[in-house]
């Protein structure tokens, strides 16, 4: 059941759900299949990660671009609407040391906002996108003991000004791992850093989903083992199993 | 509990359930059995299995469109061994029969594949997909040439004992033929259809939406397609069918049974409703109830009896 919704800003949205098997058992880098209410129109439910989770109120939250038809639909859910999903699905992140630095590109947030929220021991999240209007967290959500956020914006617009890449030149080599997720051109120049400075590094990636629990084969990426499913091994791969072609 | 008034029996396999999962979404099936209840499946068929492994095609490999998706997975399986050792043990274990679905690139690697799954605890039967294309034969699809479709056919038929069902292509021009080709090689029984081919561009990038360009339709888009190909075949051959093809309800189901097939299977439904086959299988069972019907059988190509003599257009 839909608990809540914030349309954040244009073209974003947060829905929370009343979901207490997910709230009670899943793990950052997890995600949820949202099945749409649309009847034969969509056929396949949709992958997010979970965004926030609240154990006491057995609710997971999620937060989404409004891309496709699929996110239309969502972002028009009423509060108190029943919409079915199922999880927690994936491999997530691994346990989070103290002093890691996370990467977030835009909507790439998601499932880093539940990383950081998973320990109180200092940490680091960059924040990128290309403009402010991007930087679209709800307030409250990283205001979390002991974690530093840096934004930065392409154009200037909020915090910094360049992309989270060019942030993190002056801040490797140093933490002991790295947590990102975000578009592809990120997600590879920031693995480029990472091996360069020897920094363990897990990026949360997505692909086109059909079951969500590894029968089907549909959401193959490219590891230097062969294709690998992101529902099954995935969504959190570690920096040297993807993006290794094109 | 599963109404007696289901059990069918499918070129010699016997079924306790009507309903299978179709070769594909369902994986090798661990996924699902251990998620869903399973206990209204009368039958499991496998991914393909070829005689290598085969590495699939690149992604993106899925799409969707208007009640329908498009996937092009390309027969992605570990190949014979691995699926004998590893997957085969758990499967042998579940309670639904076991039809195990083979590909190959040309004839020898099918027979192969049927050779060495032949006389396995555990298999119920093989299920030929000869929808993959002939690389001995310029690429084109076994199953869209009659004498392809014989040959394959019957040297799967040597090399195995097991009932043998062949899952015919939708993208021919006359389906009876290939049917009548298949059934003639010894086939015991014609799964029909597999995916209808397709394709989907991304009007931003311009460019086709599946990394292998072309890929297959399925959901119920392709129902009425599907129905019409199972009437069709229902009246050129002798041997059953198992109809699929955009099946998400009970009422899907019945449409299949009445237009000619024994049994029915659901594949894309899974992902649209994981509970399908427990939802079909209860439609089906008040249906029988209504109508007082003691056996599914007897619905068996209803529509077609009553002076209907083909649906040819």
């Amino acid at each position: 059941m839909v608990t809540e919704k914030q349309a954040i800003a244009p073209g974003y949205c947060r829905l929370s759900f009343k979901a207490p098997h997910i709230a009670g058992t899943a793990y950052p880098g997890q995600f949820v299949m949202v099945y749409m209410n649309s009847g034969y129109r969509h056929l396949l439910p949709r992958p997010f990660s979970i965004f926030t989770r609240n154990r006491d109120k057995e609710e997971v939250s999620l937060l989404f671009a409004v891309k496709g038809q699929g996110t239309e639909l969502m972002a028009s859910a009423e509060v108190g609407s029943l919409w079915k999903i199922s999880g927690p699905l994936g491999s997530g992140f691994p346990a989070l040391p103290e002093g890691s630095l996370l990467v977030a590109g835009g909507i790439g947030l998601a499932p880093l906002a539940f990383l950081a929220a998973s320990i109180e021991k200092p940490r680091t999240l960059i924040y990128g996108a290309r403009t402010a209007s991007q930087l679209i967290c709800p307030p409250g959500v990283l205001d979390l003991p002991n974690l530093e956020v840096i934004e930065v914006t392409e154009d200037g617009t909020r915090g910094e000004r360049g992309t989270a890449a060019d942030l993190l030149l002056g801040l490797l080599p140093g933490p002991p791992a790295l947590f990102a997720c975000g578009p592809g051109p990120m997600l590879r120049a920031v693995k480029t850093l990472c091996l360069h400075s020897g920094t363990p590094a897990w990026f949360s990636v997505e692909e086109k989903m059909a079951c969500g629990i590894g029968a089907c084969l549909g959401c193959a990426v490219q590891t230097p083992k062969g294709y690998s499913r992101v529902c099954r091994e995935g969504p959190v791969f570690s920096a040297e199993e993807v993006f290794n072609n094109d | 509990m599963i109404n007696p008034g289901l059990s069918v029996n499918l070129g010699g396999i016997e079924l306790a359930s009507p309903l299978l999962a179709a070769s594909g979404p369902f994986g090798y099936g661990h996924e699902y059995l251990e998620r869903i209840d399973c206990s209204a499946l009368g039958g499991i068929i496998v991914k393909g299995i070829s005689l290598k492994p085969w590495p699939g095609n690149p992604p993106p490999r899925l799409a969707e469109t208007a009640s329908g998706l498009l996937n092009a997975i390309g027969l992605q399986n570990p190949g014979l061994d691995h699926f004998v050792k590893e997957d085969l043990p758990l499967l042998a274990r579940a309670e639904p029969r076991l039809i195990v679905n083979i590909v190959g690139c040309d004839i020898d690697e099918y027979a192969a594949v049927a050779a060495g799954l032949s006389g396995l605890e555990g298999i119920d039967g093989l299920e030929v997909n000869i929808s993959c294309p002939n690389l001995k034969a310029g690429g084109i699809a076994f199953g869209t040439d009659p004498a392809e479709t014989y040959k394959v056919v019957g040297a799967v038929r040597r090399q195995t004992n097991l009932p043998l069902l062949v899952k015919l292509s939708p993208n021919v021009t006359d389906i009876t033929i290939i049917a009548r080709a298949a059934e003639a090689a010894g086939a015991d029984g014609l799964s029909l259809i597999n995916t209808l081919s397709g394709m989907l561009i991304d009007i931003e990038t311009r460019k086709p939406l599946l990394g292998n360009i072309f890929g297959g339709l399925s959901g119920p888009a392709v129902l009425p397609v599907a129905l019409k190909m199972v009437w069709q075949a229902a009246e050129a051959v002798k041997i059953p069918l198992l109809g699929m093809g955009g099946i998400t309800t009970a009422e899907d189901a019945l449409q299949f049974i009445m237009a000619g097939a024994r049994a029915v299977a659901v594949g894309t439904g899974f992902f649209y409703e994981p509970e399908v086959i427990s939802q079909v299988k209860e439609g089906l069972e008040n249906y029988l109830v209504k109508h007082e019907i003691k056996a599914l059988g007897k619905l068996e190509g209803a529509a077609r009896k009553g002076g209907i003599i083909n649906g040819a257009c």
